[in-house]
């Protein structure tokens, strides 16, 4: 049973500057204290709320996209599904093996084999050596890289390291699921692959939150969808009719 | 884009106090760092694809680390045995001992304040505990550390030292250096992840404690017993790992100091862990 509950959920950063980031400032301010306490105020700090006040609670099942313009903190809210954020205020309720899939090459290095990455990719998508051993023939024989999977991967081309990445990334299959953007690249004969493989692999999640500006992925994927503006929630419902409204909203044709 | 608004550094002040001692703040930290143990194996393969990366393609690879620090041995025990009047004999295993548990020490503190500004990339993306980044810090050092005891052995073989019981201690030392390397790294790179210039400090710190702490330099040289010395910890960290090696047991009053880091050095750790780990994603 996999469900995320969040509950009046507000991430603030601080905008620290080098000066104010330096112990100097720190020091000084501390040793001319009296003054800046006589004059209330004078000491700010800028704060960016780039989450306000959100409430979504997804049950099993769930196939959330997260839509809205650059900055609207899509990116934040994942961030704070995957336990990187604690927010600064409200509760998060997550039950189930959360996967956050930002970048699927993060963890790759390109000195080593290919196979020696399919460890390292694995083990940074939290599997243990026993568990990626069990996949290693699945994710090879996706790959089709054969050989190659011998050499260094800096020796690879970019489609290349992109099918390696992607055919460890989606071995896994998480109770929830977080997507940012861009999955899947490549030629034309992996791309038919790697979506029909993106399907099973997405059949499989309990909850799936997407994170997009692609239309058609998220129609693909989602049922239901988040429209978020300056850090809130605009609009909670299914999809065809937040993306219309969302249309409606940005005077798009 | 995001509101910004500017409010009152005493308000958010206020609010990061209150979220930093919520309830069960304590528990999530000690929960991340017994969760990063379990993630050794994550670990484990970073710290070491972090050396391998740094000698790739190199032909002796790492062990440039046992002959750069060999070279190092060699000439000062050369030069300053004849300006101490030490006999070599004596000389180079000293300082070979000293140097391994030096530079164990040193490279933990000062890699211990890029724990977490240097893995800000796999902060952001990835939902591991955050202690995994100190483990890291620990074990790449370890791994290195076992590169520049080689120096110790391969001098220990040219002119014999007493192989007995007491290198045990000596493990038990580094254990020690290792436990409090943990609460180095941890705190360090918390303080460093807000404070730019925590590292710069530390690493200025840290190159006169070299000339403070007997390495080169031996104890009984010192006319008297001085605070200078005694107030070091890092003095008492060194000895508890070379005395050994070379065979004498480390006085009693080394164990008490260390043991009395170990426990301020946590307790610290853990307070200011408990405040503020929630915060080191939000300031890498």
């Amino acid at each position: 049973m996999a469900s995320i509950r969040l509950n009046k959920v507000a991430v603030s950063f601080p905008i620290y500057d080098a000066s104010s980031r330096s112990l100097k400032k720190r020091l000084i301010r501390t040793g001319t204290g009296g003054r800046i306490q006589s004059q209330p105020g004078s000491g700010k700090v800028s704060v960016v709320k780039a989450l306000d006040d959100v409430s979504l609670s997804f049950q099993d099942g769930d196939y959330v996209g997260l839509i809205g313009h650059n900055g609207s903190g899509k990116t934040t809210l994942l961030r704070v599904l995957a336990g990187i954020y604690e927010p600064s205020a409200g509760t998060v309720e997550i039950q189930g093996h959360a996967v956050p899939l930002f970048d699927v090459a993060l963890g790759m290095d390109q000195e080593s084999t290919g196979y020696e990455n399919i460890v390292m990719r694995g083990l940074f998508l939290g599997l243990t050596h026993q568990q990626i051993k069990q996949r290693v023939d699945d994710i090879v024989e996706f790959t089709e890289l054969g050989d190659f999977l011998n050499l260094p991967i800096r020796t690879y081309s970019a489609g290349m390291r992109m099918r390696l990445a992607f055919a460890v990334s989606t071995s896994i299959v998480p109770d929830i699921l977080l997507l940012d953007e861009g999955i899947g690249a490549g030629d034309a004969a992996f791309l038919e692959k790697a979506n029909k493989r993106l399907d099973a692999f997405t059949g499989k999640a309990a909850i799936i939150v997407l994170a997009s500006h692609s239309e058609p992925l998220v129609r693909k994927i989602c049922r239901t969808c988040v429209l978020m503006e300056h850090g809130k929630v605009l609009r909670v419902g299914e999809t065809d009719a937040i993306l219309e409204y969302y249309k409606d909203r940005s005077g798009a044709p | 884009m995001p509101d910004t608004e500017v409010s009152k550094s005493s308000s958010w002040f206020a609010a990061q106090c209150h979220h930093a001692t919520r309830s069960g703040q304590l528990r999530n930290a000690l929960a991340d760092i017994s969760n990063g143990w379990g993630h050794r194996s994550l670990w484990m393969t970073i710290g070491l694809h972090t050396i391998r990366q740094t000698y790739r393609r190199s032909f002796i690879g790492p062990f440039w680390i046992t002959i750069s620090m060999g070279v190092m041995v060699a000439a000062i025990g050369v030069l300053y045995g004849q300006i101490f009047k030490i006999e070599v004999r004596e000389y180079l295993p000293y300082l070979a001992a000293g140097f391994f548990s030096w530079g164990l020490i040193s490279s933990l503190v000062n890699e211990g304040c890029q724990t977490f500004n240097g893995a800000e990339n796999l902060i952001k993306q990835l939902n591991a505990p955050l202690s995994t980044h100190a483990y890291r810090v620990v074990w790449s050092n370890f791994l290195t550390a076992m590169h520049t005891i080689w120096v110790f052995v391969a001098v220990a073989l040219v002119f014999p030292v007493a192989v007995g019981w007491s290198w045990l201690l000596a493990v038990l030392g580094i254990a020690l250096i290792l436990l409090n390397g943990l609460w180095v790294a941890l705190l360090l790179g918390l303080l460093s992840a807000r404070f730019r210039d925590i590292p710069m400090i530390v690493g200025s710190i840290v190159q006169v404690l070299f000339f403070m702490t007997p390495i080169f330099w031996q104890v009984d040289m010192l006319p008297g017993r001085s605070v200078l010395l005694d107030g070091n910890p890092f003095y008492h960290f060194v000895t508890v790992v070379r005395s050994p090696l070379l065979g004498q047991v480390p006085a009693f009053e080394h164990w008490i100091v260390i043991f009395g880091v170990t426990i301020v050095g946590w307790t610290l750790t853990l307070l200011a862990y408990t405040a503020y780990r929630w915060r080191i994603p939000y300031w890498v």
